[in-house]
């Protein structure tokens, strides 16, 4: 199973696919509280799914926003579109 | 600042070339309608937005369309990778091939170069909001036509989820668009 078609992978494009709605829609509506509640649930569980992925194939994001295992493993193949 | 998440928006699993659907698609790459356009619209008309709520909302669309264009760029890729000089030149690619061979390049399904042009920042934001709503629509549209040109489920399936999200953008402008709207009425003293 590749780092893009597991199960944590589908996981974390589903959670994400949430809160970029949520986001959008906080963006017009931003004293929605029932919205802004499950945002705020939902980024919580993201940062879990993402540590976990992370732990096993390397950081997700760039820039400082998740630390590396020696060697640097941002630049470990494949790449999203290389599946 | 932008931050750049290793993972696409959504999942794209291409197993068959299709050169012929890799030169339609291209369009939503770099075409008058494409995500590129659309991403580069949102992001420089967001600075003259008149409320927090517009520019944040141009700003979040602009940045989901980026992810778009990386769905887009995969799907080209991937019908393409395999090809042969033979099959490129059956397709009608052999001019696209001498300029970049399997490169992504910002081009319309005709070859022609993305361009500044095709979007604008009027720097009145009802105008602005209104083209933003058209852009969606046409983008819709163009989704539409080309699941009507595969039958590949692979390629449907990804496209079918772009063209939703269209329809998204499009509501969101549009409360955007009354909001601004409001907004503006209630600065006008007499």
């Amino acid at each position: 199973m590749d780092r893009y078609n597991c199960p944590l992978m589908r996981q974390l494009q589903e959670v994400s696919f949430a809160l970029v709605e949520l986001n959008l829609y906080l963006d017009n509506y931003p004293n929605n509280q029932q919205a802004l509640a499950d945002f705020n649930s939902l980024s919580q569980k993201y940062q879990e799914l993402k540590a976990m992925y992370e732990a096993q194939y390397g950081p997700l994001t760039n820039f400082g926003y998740a630390p590396s295992q020696y060697p640097w493993q941002w630049v470990n193949e494949p790449w999203p579109w290389e599946v | 600042m932008w931050i750049y998440e290793k993972k696409l928006q959504y999942p794209v699993n291409i197993r068959n070339g299709d050169l012929r659907m890799a030169k339609y698609l291209i369009t939503q790459y770099g075409g008058p309608d494409g995500e590129l356009a659309a991403a580069l619209r949102y992001q420089t008309q967001r600075y003259t937005m008149p409320t927090g709520k517009s520019k944040a909302l141009l700003t979040d669309i602009a940045t989901e369309e980026m992810a778009h264009l990386e769905v887009i760029a995969t799907m080209v890729y991937q019908l393409m990778r395999n090809a042969s000089i033979e099959e490129i030149k059956a397709a009608g690619l052999g001019g696209y091939y001498a300029d970049h061979d399997k490169a992504l390049f910002y081009v319309n399904g005709d070859g022609v170069p993305w361009t500044a042009a095709y979007i604008q920042a009027k720097g009145d934001p009802i105008a602005d909001l209104h083209e933003d709503m058209a852009a969606e629509q046409k983008a819709r549209a163009t989704y539409e036509w080309l699941i009507n040109l595969t039958d590949d489920p692979c390629v449907k399936d990804p496209l079918r989820f772009l063209r939703e999200r269209e329809v998204v953008h499009f509501q969101r402008f549009g409360e955007a668009l009354m909001d601004v709207q409001e907004c503006l009425d209630r600065k006008k003293f007499y």
